[in-house]
This record gives structure tokens, sequence and C-alpha cells, in this order.
């Protein structure tokens, strides 16, 4: 119990952190750079009470005190109040809200997929010792050494652009005029078709990692006694592999820890070169027209959705080992 | 050296050592000015002719001494970043592994802070308002790009560090009272070695993904009469290249990133295998026609032995 | 079982086993020519210091050597009776395939590995780790057999069952060792492999343990093949003890007349290094220089660099097994030692008369309470 005490004190605190250093990000930023910030307050769409509102959260105003600012922030933060967007004219919340669905979809499926079949193709070709492997790695280096943009161009060209397999832009077919958003057979079919090839880019750039780490943890597991146990135990084969597998698995988890903010910050860099409707795109959108306001939001929404993965992984971790359990 | 014995080990550092070499020379050897413009009104690229090997860019730039000038500054700067995440890994991690208690506490939840921000965003945010003279700085940007790398490395050295600490040969040369850092940098250090050159590979690769990706989303600004391979496709993205057909423009850049990414990361599959002897292909048995299967001890009934008489 | 023919017929023999690390020209021979016999009920001790090859043989008779591992010559006749048979089925585990193996693997032939620690899979429970096999090997037990299974090999080395749902970190190193022997014995094996079983413990726990385990013995009547470097310990619970070194088996006799009358050096060596638990005071000898590396064998017997009976012929000719001179016809004892053939002038340590009658040498030991080995306390 402590350790999940422990644990979730560790997400708060982070949590925290990344809503203090969202503060601090743009106070850091050089002065001419505010100085564009308040340009953009001014020319935005916005009423005056907002643009006062905005000039306070950027320390532009200079009656508050820093700690005061800084309060104020926290206060706001905590009413769910994260500004409102200088390019758009509308509250940050509401562009978080139509954006994350599509993000979470697309970073979701992507990484369940490369996981779970990362993580069985890394078992087999661990347990079999196979040869497979060595001709899988010079493809595999490919997928791991690539920036995920090039990778995403790559797919864009061949399957999408040339190969007209797949749709290579929008998050559906938003030039179809009787296509209705909602959940409903033709939309959830031109969503997925449009999804295709941003989550294959996602699921290539990551999948070689999962194999790779599941096979090398296979292959010390079954160096470990309890394996050879089980085989001296008269157990099937698959019974054998079963054991290392099961054990394999757990350091396996806790690099789930260590590389998903890479494969959220490659999904990022993925729905640009797709204009996918979600964070990524819209961050890039906010970063090109100066809107502060957008890119904060998205970014602690960003953050905060890593370490919620984060915290899904030490859960699934402490169910599936009984020593983390215990341990204090 | 044993290093040089893997095959992976000498393709990665061959093709590596041909990169680093067209970053040096390149920009001497290339037969153009990045920014010349060859003597035309035609709007539209080239493609690769006896007189431009790679074509041209719509500007009517050639695109083979682009190439040829555009890996220096995201080779430099890689390999800044990665020089600077490692003394910070090692600073952090090591620190945090040796000295234990809430030392430890604090830098491992500062790692773990660290590992779960995603880089790239908060580089794209960070380094879009940078001015053009810091953004032509490689130490600023290297450094930058650092401070978003460093954690994965000290988390690594953190856990090897706090193994090495509880063996024989450390515990006593603390005992017999060395000081600390003489003990790091003697008796631990040495053997982090093969782990830091592991770490150090890994952040180099990230940090050629982040400037390659930054420079062609057009975030980090380069001085006019410079070229890296991500403003090149920055470039060519933006003229349309993709949907015009003028391939020969955005695939030498890109090949390029790609084969800089696969030597480091070939190099890095070595050195697992010769850290972790365990991983190699070896124990396999292959080439020998020997099956090795946990369980089932391979029998060849081949050796001349006195019970083959029997 | 004090007295070597009382013993029954062979379970286990090993005839000229032979096994490598590596193929080809990396290959290095880590076993030579082993052979041994292993008789129904009976504690074979395979002594050695580290690295004489003793856990490799052990582990390839089962062919559960890892790789680079690779048996390359011999048999492993496995003669198996199971309980309430009266016929004698005899598998070659060597030509054996996967599923032949797979048969007699844990129902016939089990093994307590040397650290509990590490055998018992750290993420399933005690309950489980204890009827996979039974699970696989006794199709026809229900759940609730299994269970009741379960929960009586734990009493029968003395755990009670609300250990049962525990994971293997939750117990002690001896509570896990007792696990691992309960594990070993669920199916009533003809012979159980022990490799160094307790050298993982205290002293205490140790001693405990061992006795725990001759009286299961007793019980059950499995034959044992226990591997140690501890010769002491062989001394009082085995019934022959067979020494290696570097790969070779170099003496091979009853307990006692391989304690009281060494005919090998190595042998005498190793009963010098360790202090008699009784008797008189006598300054203790160890075994000059260490064992040789397999990569770098010196030519000859493999020991005389350090043996300081060595001969010239010691340096060139590999000696083989065989009855030594001081021996008369009727013994099972044999010595690959040159100094045993005949015409040599043989040290007088190593030409003791080889003396049956000694009295009870497991007095202080687990067995001499115990009823004699028809199992009638069953």
């Amino acid at each position: 119990m402590r350790t999940i005490f422990r644990r979730l004190g560790f997400y708060v605190l982070a949590a925290y952190a990344a809503v203090t250093l969202n503060f601090f990000l743009v106070r850091m930023l050089p002065g001419d750079a505010l100085q564009n910030v308040l340009s953009k307050l001014r020319s935005a769409a916005i009423t005056p009470e907002e643009l006062k509102a905005l000039a306070a959260q950027y320390g532009l105003d200079s009656h508050q005190s820093l700690a005061s600012q800084y309060f104020s922030y926290l206060g706001n933060l905590l009413h769910g109040d994260l500004g409102t967007s200088t390019s758009k004219g509308v509250p940050v919340t509401a562009v978080l809200g139509t954006d994350l669905p599509w993000t979470i979809g697309l970073v979701g499926s992507a990484t369940v997929i490369a996981f779970v079949f990362g993580t069985l193709i890394g078992i087999v070709v661990g347990w079999r010792r196979s040869g497979f492997f060595d001709a899988l790695l010079p493809v595999a280096t490919f997928f791991q050494a690539v920036p995920y943009f090039i990778l995403a161009f790559l797919l864009l060209l061949t399957l999408g652009f040339y190969g007209k397999v797949f749709p290579y832009a929008q998050g559906y077919d938003t030039g179809n005029p009787d296509l209705v958003p909602g959940w409903n057979g033709t939309f959830i079919t031109s969503v997925v078709e449009h999804g295709a090839l941003p989550a294959a880019t996602v699921a290539l750039a990551s999948i070689a990692g999962w194999i790779i780490g599941m096979r090398n943890v296979m292959l010390t597991t079954m160096d470990e006694d309890y394996v050879l146990v089980a085989a001296a135990k008269g157990l099937p084969q698959w019974k054998v592999a079963g054991v290392a597998a099961r054990n394999a698995i757990l350091p396996s988890i806790s690099n789930f820890a260590l590389s998903i903010s890479l494969v959220v910050a490659g999904s990022i860099a993925t729905e640009i070169v797709f204009s996918y409707p979600g964070l990524g795109y819209e961050i890039y959108q906010a970063i090109l027209t100066g809107d502060y306001p957008l890119m904060q939001g998205i970014l602690l929404v960003v953050i905060f959705t890593v370490l919620g993965a984060n915290l899904l992984a030490d859960m699934a971790y402490v169910a599936l080992d009984p020593r983390a359990r215990k341990e204090s | 050296m044993r290093i040089l014995r893997s095959t992976k080990v000498v393709v990665g550092l061959s093709l590596l050592a041909f990169f680093v070499l067209l970053a040096v020379v390149g920009p001497f050897v290339a037969p153009h000015a990045p920014d010349w413009q060859a003597n035309t009104t035609s709007g539209v690229p080239q493609p690769p002719s006896s007189h431009f090997w790679f074509g041209t860019t719509q500007k009517q730039e050639d695109v083979f001494s682009q190439v040829l000038a555009g890996g220096r500054d995201t080779l430099l700067i890689s390999l800044l970043a990665g020089l600077i995440a490692s003394a910070l890994s090692i600073l952090i991690g090591v620190s945090a592994g040796y000295f234990g208690g809430v030392v430890d506490e604090v830098l491992s939840v500062l790692s773990n802070i660290f590992l779960a921000l995603p880089g790239l965003l908060i580089l794209m945010v960070v380094m879009k308002p940078l001015p053009p003279q810091d953004t032509s700085n490689p130490f600023l940007i290297g450094g930058v790009i650092a401070l978003t790398a460093w954690a994965w490395g000290a988390r690594v050295l953190r856990a090897q560090t706090l193994s090495l600490r509880n063996q024989d040969y450390v515990e006593s040369a603390r005992v017999i009272g060395e000081r600390s850092p003489r003990v790091i940098v003697f008796e631990i250090l040495p053997n982090l070695l093969p782990i830091l050159a592991s770490s150090f590979i890994f952040t180099v690769i990230y940090g050629i993904g982040a400037y390659v990706s930054l420079t062609w989303l057009g975030v980090i600004g380069v001085p006019s009469g410079v070229v890296t391979w991500g403003t090149m496709l920055n470039v060519s993205q933006a003229s349309g290249s993709l949907i015009s057909g003028w391939w020969w423009w955005y695939v030498p850049p890109a090949l390029c990133v790609a084969g800089v990414g696969i030597a480091l990361a070939l190099l890095n599959f070595g050195i697992d295998e010769i850290v972790n002897p365990r991983l190699t292909s070896a124990r396999t048995g292959r080439g020998s026609g020997v099956k090795f299967r946990l369980g089932l001890t391979p029998v060849l009934q081949s050796a001349p032995t006195k019970g083959d008489a029997k | 079982m004090t007295a070597s023919g009382h013993l029954g017929e062979p379970v286990l023999e090993i005839r000229d086993l032979c096994v490598d690390y590596g193929v080809g020209k990396k290959a290095v021979r880590a076993i030579t020519d082993a052979t041994l016999t292993l008789h129904r009920g009976e504690v074979l001790g395979l002594a050695g210091e580290s690295g004489s090859g003793k856990s490799t043989l052990a582990y390839a008779l089962t062919r559960l050597l890892r790789a680079p591992g690779v048996i390359t010559g011999g048999q492993v006749l496995f003669h198996s009776r199971p309980q309430g048979s009266d016929t004698t089925r005899t598998v070659d585990l060597l030509a054996a395939g996967v599923e032949e193996l797979r048969v007699v693997r844990w129902s016939e032939l089990s093994v307590v590995f040397q650290s509990a620690m590490h055998a018992l899979n750290p993420v399933a429970r005690i309950d489980a780790q204890l009827t996979d096999m039974l699970k696989v090997h006794r199709r026809k037990m229900t759940a609730e057999q299994r269970k009741e299974r379960a929960i009586e090999l734990l009493r029968m080395v003395g755990i009670t069952s609300d250990r049962l749902l525990s994971y293997p970190h939750e117990l002690s190193g001896g509570m896990r060792q007792r696990v691992m022997i309960a594990m070993a014995l669920a199916l009533e094996p003809q012979v159980v492999l022990m490799d160094e079983p307790t050298t993982a413990l205290d002293v205490v726990t140790q001693r405990e343990i061992l006795e725990e385990l001759m009286q299961l013995r007793q019980r059950l009547g499995f034959a044992v093949i226990f591997i140690t470097h501890d010769l002491s310990l062989l001394i009082e619970l085995a019934d022959s003890i067979a020494i290696m070194y570097a790969g070779r088996i170099v003496e091979r006799g009853g307990a006692q007349e391989l304690f009281h009358s060494p005919r090998h050096p190595y042998t005498l060596g190793l009963i010098n290094s360790f202090p008699a638990l009784h008797g008189e005071k006598v300054r203790m000898e160890g075994i000059p220089g260490s064992p040789p590396a397999l990569t770098s064998l010196p030519g000859g017997c493999a020991f005389h660099p350090r043996c300081t009976f060595a001969l010239d012929r010691c340096s060139e000719e590999i000696p083989v097994l065989q009855r030594p001179v001081a021996d008369s016809d009727g013994t099972e004892r044999t010595a690959a030692c040159w100094l045993q053939t005949d015409g040599q002038t043989v040290p007088q340590q190593l030409a003791l008369p080889a003396s049956a009658k000694l009295p009870a040498p497991r007095g202080e030991a687990a067995g001499a309470e115990l009823p004699e080995p028809d199992g009638s306390i069953k």
C-alpha cells in the first residue's frame, strides 16, 4: 500500500512541476518575444477583459507581483480556466476538447497495437533464439533511427499519394457534405481510414523498440533457474516459454514509462505531416501564430496524458509483480 | 580490438565515418555554395543531370551542394547535445546512485519528471521565439536539446551505479577512506563506460531527430545562406515538391538523416551485445549446425570416445 | 542402506559421457568419458572443486545443460520402473526425443536446484508451482485433488498449508528450499538430482534440511545424485562417492572406504582440507595451487602439477580408471592414478587397507535412528 501512495505522490508532484514549468516557460522567453505576445494579444479578437486576464497571465501587467501572478494562475487552473486562444478567440479548453480525442485515439491505438504485437514478436524471437531477428535487424534499426516525420512522409508518399491505398490528410473526409461527425458507420469508417497511415507511422516507429527490448529481456530471463525448472518439470514447451515471458514482460512495462513521452512527441510530428486534427497539428499552428495560451494549454494536457499513461503502466506493473506489492 | 569483431559495429562505424567526413569536408568539396543559383529563369526544379547530380531546387540551387553542406550543423549540434546530456546524466545519475538517500530521492524524482516531458514539444515552444543570433549558436541549441534528453541516461546510470556501489571493491575503497570524487572517478566511472557509450549514442540519435524535426518545422530559424538537411526538407515541402513529384529535392537529405541514424543505431546494437554477451546470436549455435534449445541439450555422437567401441 | 550390497539394481547408468562447451574449433571439452551407475535407493555423491565438471555432468545427463553445452558422446540409460510395477523400461536419455524426455522428467527424475531463491518462479504462488507438473503428468487429477496433494507435500517438508498462497519472496530461505524439495518429490520420482541443495543456507538450516531430506529418502526410497564441493557432507550421507577433477572422474568407491582409504592423491587432498568432526587434532593441509582452466589443461593427468606424488609418467599419459593395486578383486573401487598400477610403490597414505568393517559412520547424522530402507514406517 505504501508503494502505491509513494507512486501517487510522485504523480502529484510531477503534475505540479509541469504546471509550474508551464508558468515559467513563457516568462523565460526573451523580452522581444514577450512584446510579440503582447502585440498578438492586442490584435487578437478577444474582449478587453480577456486581454487583461491574459496580460496578467504573462506578467505583462506590472501591477502584480510574480507570486500573486503565480497564485492566480494556479487558481485559474483549478477552475479549469486555461485562458483564451489568441488566434481563435475561444477558450483554450474548448480547443483542447475537440483536439484531445483525436490524439488520444491515434496515439492510444497505435501504442497498444505496437506494444501488443511488438511484445508477442519479441517473445517468440527471443524464445526460439531465432535467426529471424538478425534478418529483421536492419529493418528494425531503420524504423528506430529515422525521425517520425520522415517515416510519416515515406508512408504518405508510398501508400497515400502514389499508392492511393489510404487517405493521407485530415482526420476524416471533410470534403464530403454527406458525412455527419458522430457515431455513425460512414463517419467511423472515414476516421479509421484517415487514421490508418498516421497510426501505422507511430506503430512502426515504436514496434521495433518493443520487439528488441522484449527479445533482450526474454534472452536474459531464459537464463534464470526457474525457467530451467519449468523445463525440468516436463512442462510442455509453450508453458516453459510462458514462464519466461510472464517474467520478461515486467521490465518491458517499466520501459513503457521510459519511451511513452518519445512516442507522444513523435506522434505530434506525425500529426503535422498528415494534417491530423489533434493536439500536435494544433500546437504547430499555435506556434506559427504565436498563440501562447493555446501552446501552454496543449503542453499541459500532453504532459498530463503522458503522466496518465505512466500511471497506468505503474498500476499494471504492481498488478503483475507480487514483489512490487510487498516492498516497503 | 574486441569491439571491431562485431559486424554491426564495423558497418555502423564505417557509415558514420562517411557522414562525419561528409560533414567536415562536404562544404569545401561542394561544386557550388548552398545558396548559389543557376542562371535560369525557370521556376521549375531540374531533375538530376550530369550537370546537377541531384537536380536543382525551385530557386535553381544545386541540391548536391546543399546536401554536402547540410550535414555539418546537424551533426555538430547533435554531437553537442549528446555530450552535454551525457555530462548531465553522469552528474545526476551517478550522484543519485552513489549517495543514495535523500539525494537519490530528489534526483530520481527530477529524472522521472523530465522523462515524462515530451521533449520535441517543449523544444518547439522554446525554440520558436529565439532570435537568429541564438539559433545560429550550436552550443545553445545543442544545450537546449540536451536539457530534454539527459533523463534517460541518468536513470540507466543511476541503476548501474547503485549495483556497482555495493560491489566489494567499491565498498572497500569507501571503507579505507577514499574520498567520494576519487571513488566515483576511479572505481565507478570506468565500469559505467559501456552504458555511457550506449546512452550517449542514444542521445545523439535523439538529437539528430530533434534538430532535423525542428528545422523541418521551421521552428528553428537559420540565417540566410546556411542550409541544413532539415531546412532543405522544409523548403522542399513548402514548395510543393511532394505533390509535384520533385523527389530529388527531398529524398537525398531524408536519406542522409536516415543513414546517420542507422549508423548510430547499429553501433548501439553492437555495443549492447558486447556489454551483454547473452544477447549475441552466437549462442544460438548458428553456423555450427547445432540448434540450442532450453531443456534439450543437443547430442552430437561424433566425438571420438572409447564409448564408440562398445 | 549402509552396506552397498543391499542396493537394488541400477536405475541410472551413465556410460562414457562426454560434454563440450561450444561447437567446432572453439569447443572446449568439459566432461570426458564419465561412467557412473546409480542404483535404486542409493545416494551417490559427486564431489570436486568448482569447475571440476560435477554440475555439468549432472545437468548434461538430464539434457538440461544450457547453451553452449553440447553432449558429444556416451549413453545415459534410465531404467524406469514406476511404483507398483514389476517391469522395467529403459530409455536412453541422450537418444530420447522431446516428448519422451518430457514424460520422464520430474515424474521419474527430478532436480533440486542450488538456490531456491532463483529456482522458484518469483511471480507465481506456491500452490501453482506445486501443482503445474501434476496438471501435466497426472492428467486425471482434479483441481481438488491437486490442492490436497500440494498441502500434503508442504506438510511433508514441515510447512503449514497457509503458505500455499504465498509468493516465493514472502518465504524465508530455508522455507523456499523446503518448497523446492516438496516440488521435486511431488510425483514420487525414482531419482532426485540435488545440486548443492543447501549451500545457499545457513549452517543450522542446512543441517535441518539435510536430515529431513534423508528421512524422506528413507521413506520414499528414491535414489539421489548429490552434488557438492563439501566432501565432509558426503561422507555422512552418501553411499558411494565419485570424485571429479577437470572434467574426469578420478576416483570412485563406497563413501566410507573412500574417506578412510583414499586411493587418488586428489581425494586425499580434499579429505585433508577439512577438519574432522571428531578425533585427534591434525594439521590442515590444503591442495597447493588451483584447479586448471578447461581451456588449458596440462598434458597427462590434469592433476599432476598439484600432485606431491607425481611421476614422470603423470605428465605424459592420462591415467584411466582402474582397480587400485591395494584393493582386492571383489571391490568396486576404481581410481585414475598411475600410482595405483602394478609395480608402483604406492605412498603409504594412499595404500591404507580398505576398512569395510568400520563402525556405522552415520552415528551423528541423519540415518542412525531411522528404520531400514524397506520403508517399514510407511
